[in-house]
């Protein structure tokens, strides 16, 4: 019980801090909340363009279709906001040989790392995706029940852990061959394919963006959710899958630290 | 003089390091395959009926030449440079007697035989799937060809340069090249190909310099202009270098006087 309370009160400092950091540079609020606003343009310009020529594609209308990108920015900015943020630190600290001390810290390592920094700013664009979602319900003509709003926020949970889990593979990659800081922009890069339903891709890429790197669940059934269109057995499928990922990367991660053998020795 | 003779020597260093680094540069390159993303998406569109003039081909050869002229034309010296500033690493480079713009310069070009390991590939490829029905015919426009991409390189790498020199007074500049780069992707045509723009919309890529980098030596190789069109664009393209290079230059030389290096 104690060890609970201490990790939530580790969690609490350095949300503090990251507060605290964040409130140093009150410009960044208003870039961040610019360029949010710009990548949202940018994300939903194309999109407009195409459903101006054809009102339905691989399934999806222009409502349901902007559904997916609200999810996508919701996810985007969990993962810039909350879990890029100290992630991205470890592989600089495996680089250099600090981790050490993190792992002689009187808590779960994975804990430390996964905790160590946060940025408010971006949960900005948290603000964003609900402009995206008021736009989509307005668009489709209705609005979400509420048990298809329960589903999604149900299913975004396994997103989120799903996003998590294949982010902490990444890093225990960053054990293996450690120059390559850049893995991030790479998986930002991957990540991008989950703006656009999952029926758009077709034969290999729908299988690498199911179960690889399942941005199928992360973005599309959240939104099919909201539509009350999500089978359960999609729902309980996607959850399955969630934990799975989540047990694999816990594995890896205790893996990968148990080899790890410092920069210095 | 001494410039010219260094600059073998500096692009020689600069490709042995790309080469050393390869796996990073690798990662890097697989960073911009938001083309091949955006591939799908367009296919699903035009599945039932080519969309204003774009068939499924069409789309393919646009996007795959899109990939690899951006691999051809990626620069980042902006981040270089942001990253010099802060740490003081900059001194080294003004030390030297050769201007640091042509060592950002080399350092770029010098990744160009290391991408195209990646990139020819995919233009093979393209070549196979679109049995040569999109591609340029008129030897004019072949002639012209390299010089696009030149000129799609020069535009990005004196924009980045200016920017980087904007954190000599403002200590980071990565959010302008942010700003930069929302810009490049939505009116470059990187996402979405410029002539598929609604018509309220459609002029205003000609006023920017986003779709010389990457719209315009697309459609040039795709085969999508006539000979005068291309020289058209052409000339607005390097006058759009020219622009560049002299905001570049006079923000590099005015910020430079008030550099004062970081730890003495």
């Amino acid at each position: 019980m104690s060890a609970l309370r201490r990790h939530v009160s580790v969690l609490g400092a350095s949300a503090r801090l990251s507060f605290l950091l964040a409130m140093q540079y009150r410009w960044d609020f208003l870039l961040d909340g610019v360029m949010s606003v710009l990548w949202t343009a940018a994300a939903v310009i194309p999109l407009y363009l195409v459903f101006e020529e054809r009102p339905v594609i691989a399934g999806w209308g222009y409502g349901e279709a902007l559904l997916v990108i609200g999810w996508f920015t919701v996810l985007d900015a969990l993962l810039k906001g909350a879990i890029n943020p100290s992630l991205v630190t470890v592989i600089e600290l495996i680089r250099s040989g600090t981790l050490d001390f993190v792992l002689l810290k009187p808590a779960d390592a994975q804990f430390l790392v996964s905790t160590a920094r946060f940025r408010p700013w971006r949960l900005i664009s948290l603000v964003s995706a609900f402009g995206i979602f008021a736009y989509a319900f307005s668009v489709i003509g209705r609005g979400p029940t509420w048990g298809g709003v329960l589903q999604a926020v149900a299913m975004l949970g396994a997103g989120v852990i799903t996003l998590y889990s294949v982010w902490i593979l990444v890093i225990s990659v960053a054990f293996r061959a450690v120059r390559i800081d850049n893995l991030r922009y790479l998986f930002e890069a991957v990540f991008e394919a989950g703006r656009w339903p999952s029926s758009v891709f077709k034969g290999v890429l729908s299988f690498f963006f199911t179960f690889v790197i399942p941005l199928a669940l992360m973005t599309t059934y959240p939104a099919e959710a909201l539509l009350g269109t999500l089978s359960w057995e999609r729902f309980i499928g996607g959850w399955v899958g969630a934990l799975i990922f989540a047990v694999i990367s816990r594995l890896t991660w205790k893996r990968s630290i148990s080899n790890y053998t410092s920069a210095s020795s | 003089m001494r410039t010219l003779r260094t600059l073998p020597a500096l692009f020689r260093l600069s490709m042995a390091k790309a080469m050393a680094y390869r796996g990073e540069l690798i990662v890097w390159m697989l960073t911009s395959t938001m083309p091949l993303i955006m591939l799908p998406l367009w296919h699903a569109v035009a599945e039932q009926a080519p969309l204003a003039g774009f068939s499924q081909s069409r789309f393919t050869a646009y996007f795959l030449a899109g990939f690899v002229i951006r691999q051809m034309v990626g620069n980042w010296a902006s981040w270089t440079i942001n990253s010099e500033v802060r740490t003081g690493a900059l001194n080294r480079r003004l030390l030297r007697p050769i201007h640091p713009m042509w060592a950002y310069a080399t350092e770029s070009l010098a990744s160009i035989p290391v991408r195209s390991l990646l990139a020819l590939p995919v233009a093979v490829l393209a070549l196979a799937l679109t049995q040569a029905g999109h591609l340029a015919r008129h030897p004019l426009l072949w002639v012209m060809a390299p010089l696009a991409i030149l000129g799609a390189w020069a535009i990005g790498f004196f924009a980045h340069v200016a920017i980087g020199a904007l954190s000599l007074w403002m200590h980071q500049s990565i959010k302008v090249v942010e700003v930069w780069s929302a810009g490049f992707f939505i009116f470059s045509g990187y996402l979405v190909p410029v002539a598929l723009f609604p018509s309220w919309l459609r002029s205003t890529p000609d006023w920017l310099p986003f779709q010389y980098q990457h719209g315009f030596p697309i459609d040039l190789v795709t085969g999508a202009l006539s000979v005068e069109q291309a020289a058209h664009a052409l000339g607005a393209q390097w006058l759009w270098v020219a622009i560049l290079a002299s905001l570049a230059m006079l923000l590099w030389g005015r910020g430079i006087k008030r550099y004062g290096a970081y730890g003495g």
